[in-house]
């Protein structure tokens, strides 16, 4: 993790252009043109602060702005709606300089009251939206929460253009929060003239701005000529054409009728692409944010024992079950995947012995093994990936029952506590933000580990949530070697318990027609998936 | 005939009735909760419970299924959990694409249905029928994913006769209809092959003949009509086939039909459009056969509505 801008003392001001950081415009770049993206599932909602779903992330993305964004490609911070921020001493309260001169898709100017607006809007519980829970930092959240406040205490409009927002703790990953969708920034006309329906109708200040929306067949999204940020976006339009098979999608790709199939390169189909040199040049590989593990309960006999935790860690062959899936991944050796900063490279992870299994085992008490059920998700390649899980659990021993359920299921029974093991397959974690702490509470921290809660292990360390806390306490970008050093530590112990084993980290593989124009990385873009719609272009 | 349509409305009425009672109350026990799809993941557990009292989702049973009611009376069909829309707008959305594939469908499984059927039946025996026998019993069994992709790529991109997939044009429809009506086919030409063979072998057609009156009048304009009077009642079932929709297809072929609105819907538990989808196909079914017994009388006048 680059540091947003060096500066040593607490206190800091983030001055623009903020050149070394920023994004080098492409010099092929050419505007003009639109492109056709397509998708099996429709588009549920365009709101901001609701939408949370593989494809209207992207799109949410490119038409509304935050205060914080990220350059395009990579994991870096950079302010997008506020022009700088300050942090106050205490490291509590972030001030932040609105850009001036952003107007809004209906031509309003946008002023720090839309921030305050927006910001209430979607911790208020009338708006249900799934990403309240990451402002849980800010001063008031509470109040909020439990009805007694409609506004947020701690975020304060200072002039037109500044805005100041208390937290409540200090919080390191605040400024990756303000860079999230849920933080867009909206217009509270364009929601009360929307009468509920905002999700259908988005207004906001991002580089395109909806033109059509016919339910079930496209979405089309036209440039906002007069976007804040110069230069972009290349493209005139990018039509989203919902409802279309995945493998569908690629004959159209093949025959020139779609431009990117957003869910990817069907896995029926991949070795067929690949094979081909025309067709696997088109083909950009990225990492993701992404792991998939096998959760083991650690509240379930015999789970509960570190020996048999650690014996099924190194059971698995995981080489095996990224060949299961065409190689489309990398073994994982620990929970956070390698592109995510404070990743430790050079942790080797359990490795891959049967024999020192059935030892550990054996110490444990269970030479002969045991019993026990393992959750997976019903839709390929899960059943697949948990029958070889099943075969290398029988080698040492352990019988294991498949227990394939729809998505909605398996959840309910990780959240309950009643699933011995369950594969992450289909549900898995990919993180919200780049930052470390994002795969920690929820999944492996004490908070998580309530019912209904997302830690399917239900594993409780309090030393190592205290860790954590400290860690996300450290808001000072100057002491960010020094955080990601602590969660680095955090991760290591997470493996001595090993409440988790971590299979595999998904790659991306996205396709793309012969006329897109742009670097690869925003093909793979972390944040922005599949595409970064903002700085692609059409080369003809 | 008043009367008859009176008893049949309310049955019907209480059938509709029946069928909510049950999926709601199925949709009630299922085992996932759908507050925790609406939180997400990062939810606190104050969240979870401040939207189940908001849904009213912590309320028993019986409350919830009257609160529903109650508003489905006032034709009101509730919000979408996920997507916050109203239901009624989005399957209205989606009912001119489904009313459109229906329509071309039972008309391809009509026309070769029935030519499949009376061809059959007039071969009786023979090679001919065999083979269309078989046929129609390929067409049944043949899975609807792979046979849907065979006809778009042979078709769209290996021909480049029809659109790649799509909703618009009257070239969009022809492939999904064609390939329904294909898979469906065989239902009616095995359905129409016996009831012809009864047919032909009745008195007034060895009458008929004896006349000498040419074959194609005779099947045509003799046999036909009760030959096809099963045909009618299958159609009413049909209708309410298509209007729960017909996913996999619609998938394939990019069309907009209601199937994939129930199908992303119960994948994510958002229980006012599952709710929505299986009330308006389970209306349509029951209509859907209705109509077909009122219109039996006028193409057989033995018939008689009681």
């Amino acid at each position: 993790m680059k540091r947003l801008l060096a500066s040593t003392a607490l206190m800091m001001t983030l001055a623009l252009p903020a050149t070394a950081q920023d994004y080098t415009p492409d010099p092929n770049a050419k505007s003009g043109g639109t492109i056709t993206v397509t998708y099996k599932d429709d588009v549920a909602t365009l709101d901001p602060a609701i939408g949370y779903d593989w494809q209207n992330w992207s799109m949410i993305k490119s038409l509304f702005d935050s205060l914080m964004d990220y350059v395009p490609g990579t994991t870096t911070l950079r302010p997008g709606l506020a022009e700088s921020y300050t942090l106050s001493e205490d490291g509590l309260t972030y001030t932040f300089a609105l850009r001036a001169g952003v107007k809004f898709h209906n031509g309003r100017e946008m002023t720090a009251e839309d921030v305050k607006y927006s910001l209430d809007r979607v911790t208020t519980p009338a708006t249900q939206s799934p990403g309240a829970g990451f402002f849980a930092s800010i001063a008031g959240y509470d109040q909020m929460t439990d009805g007694t406040a409609t506004s947020l205490d701690g975020v304060k409009v200072i002039d037109p253009l500044t805005v100041a927002i208390t937290l409540s703790r200090p919080d390191a990953t605040f400024l990756h929060v303000m860079a999230l969708n849920f933080s867009s920034v909206v217009p509270s006309e364009g929601v009360d003239a929307a009468a509920g329906n905002f999700g259908q109708m988005p207004v906001g200040t991002g580089a395109f701005k909806l033109a059509e929306w016919t339910t079930g067949q496209r979405v089309v999204f036209e440039k906002n000529a007069d976007y804040w940020r110069p230069g972009v976006p290349y493209l005139d339009g990018v039509t989203f054409e919902v409802g279309q098979e995945p493998i569908v999608a690629l004959l159209r790709l093949q025959s020139g009728e779609v431009d990117v199939p957003g869910d990817g390169i069907p896995p029926a189909k991949f070795q067929e692409v690949m094979a081909d040199p025309a067709q696997a040049a088109r083909v950009v590989i990225g990492g993701q944010l992404h792991t998939g593990y096998i959760t083991l309960n650690v509240t379930l006999p015999p789970f509960d024992k570190v020996e048999v935790r650690r014996a099924v860690n190194m059971a698995i062959n995981k080489d095996r079950i990224v060949q299961l899936i065409n190689g489309r991944a990398v073994p994982a050796t620990q929970p956070l995947p390698p592109s995510m900063p404070g990743y430790t490279a050079d942790y080797p992870g359990y490795p891959f012995d049967v024999e020192g299994a059935k030892k550990l085992l054996a110490d444990a008490g269970l030479p002969d093994g045991f019993e026990t059920e393992l959750y997976v998700m019903n839709t390929d390649p899960n059943p697949r990936i948990a029958q070889a899980i099943q075969q290398d659990l029988a080698a040492i021993g352990v019988k294991v029952t498949l227990q394939s359920l729809a998505q909605a299921n398996v959840i309910e029974a990780g959240g309950a506590g009643t699933a011995p093991m369950i594969w992450s397959g289909g549900m898995a974690w990919i993180a919200d933000f780049p930052d470390p702490s994002n795969f920690y509470g929820p999944i492996l921290g004490c908070a998580g580990a309530v019912e209904g809660g997302w830690n399917w292990s239900k594993y409780c360390n309090a030393d190592l949530d205290a860790e954590a806390t400290k860690a996300d306490s450290m808001a000072d970008p100057a002491m960010m070697a020094d955080r990601m050093a602590m969660w680095s530590d955090v991760y290591t112990k997470v493996m001595e318990d090993a409440p988790w084993v971590p299979v595999f980290n998904e790659l991306r593989y996205s396709m793309k027609s012969e006329r897109m124009g742009g670097a690869d990385a925003l093909f793979v873009d972390p944040v922005s998936i599949p595409v970064n719609y903002d700085y692609v272009f059409v080369t003809k | 005939m008043a009367a008859y349509l009176a008893r049949r409305l309310i049955l019907s009425a209480l059938i509709l009735l029946g069928v909510s009672l049950i999926t709601f109350f199925l949709l009630f026990v299922l085992p996932a909760d759908p507050v925790r799809q609406i939180a997400g993941r990062s939810a606190t557990p104050q969240t979870v419970e401040n939207i189940r009292t908001q849904l009213g989702l912590d309320q028993p049973f019986l409350v919830q299924y009257t609160r529903y009611l109650g508003g489905l009376l006032q034709g009101d069909m509730g919000r979408s959990y996920l997507q916050k829309t109203e239901v009624s707008s989005l399957i209205a959305a989606r009912m001119p694409a489904t009313l459109l594939l229906m329509a071309g469908a039972i008309t391809c499984e009509l026309i070769l249905g029935i030519g499949m059927g009376v061809a059959a039946a007039l071969m009786r025996g023979r090679l001919g029928d065999q083979a269309l026998m078989m046929t129609s019993f390929v067409t049944v069994s043949a899975p609807q994913f792979v046979v849907s992709l065979l006809m778009l790529y042979v078709f769209a991109v290996q021909l480049n006769w029809f659109p790649i997939g799509g909703y618009g044009t009257f070239a969009h429809l022809v492939l999904p209809a064609v390939t329904l009506g294909l898979l469906g086919s065989g239902w009616y030409a095995r359905m129409v092959r016996s009831s012809m063979i009864d047919v032909l072998r009745a008195d007034y057609i060895r009458t008929a003949r004896a006349k000498g009156l040419p074959r194609l009048r005779i099947v045509l304009r003799h046999a036909m009509p009760n030959a096809v009077l099963p045909v009618i009642a299958m159609i009413g079932i049909d209708i309410g086939m298509f209007m729960g929709g017909i996913v996999v297809v619609e998938s394939v072929f990019g069309w907009p039909g209601i199937g994939q609105l129930a199908w992303q819907a119960i994948q994510r538990i958002d229980i006012p459009i599952i709710m929505g989808v299986t009330l308006v196909s389970a209306c349509a079914i029951v209509l859907g056969n209705l109509l077909a017994d009122l219109i039996a009388p006028l193409v057989d006048p033995r018939i008689k509505l009681r």
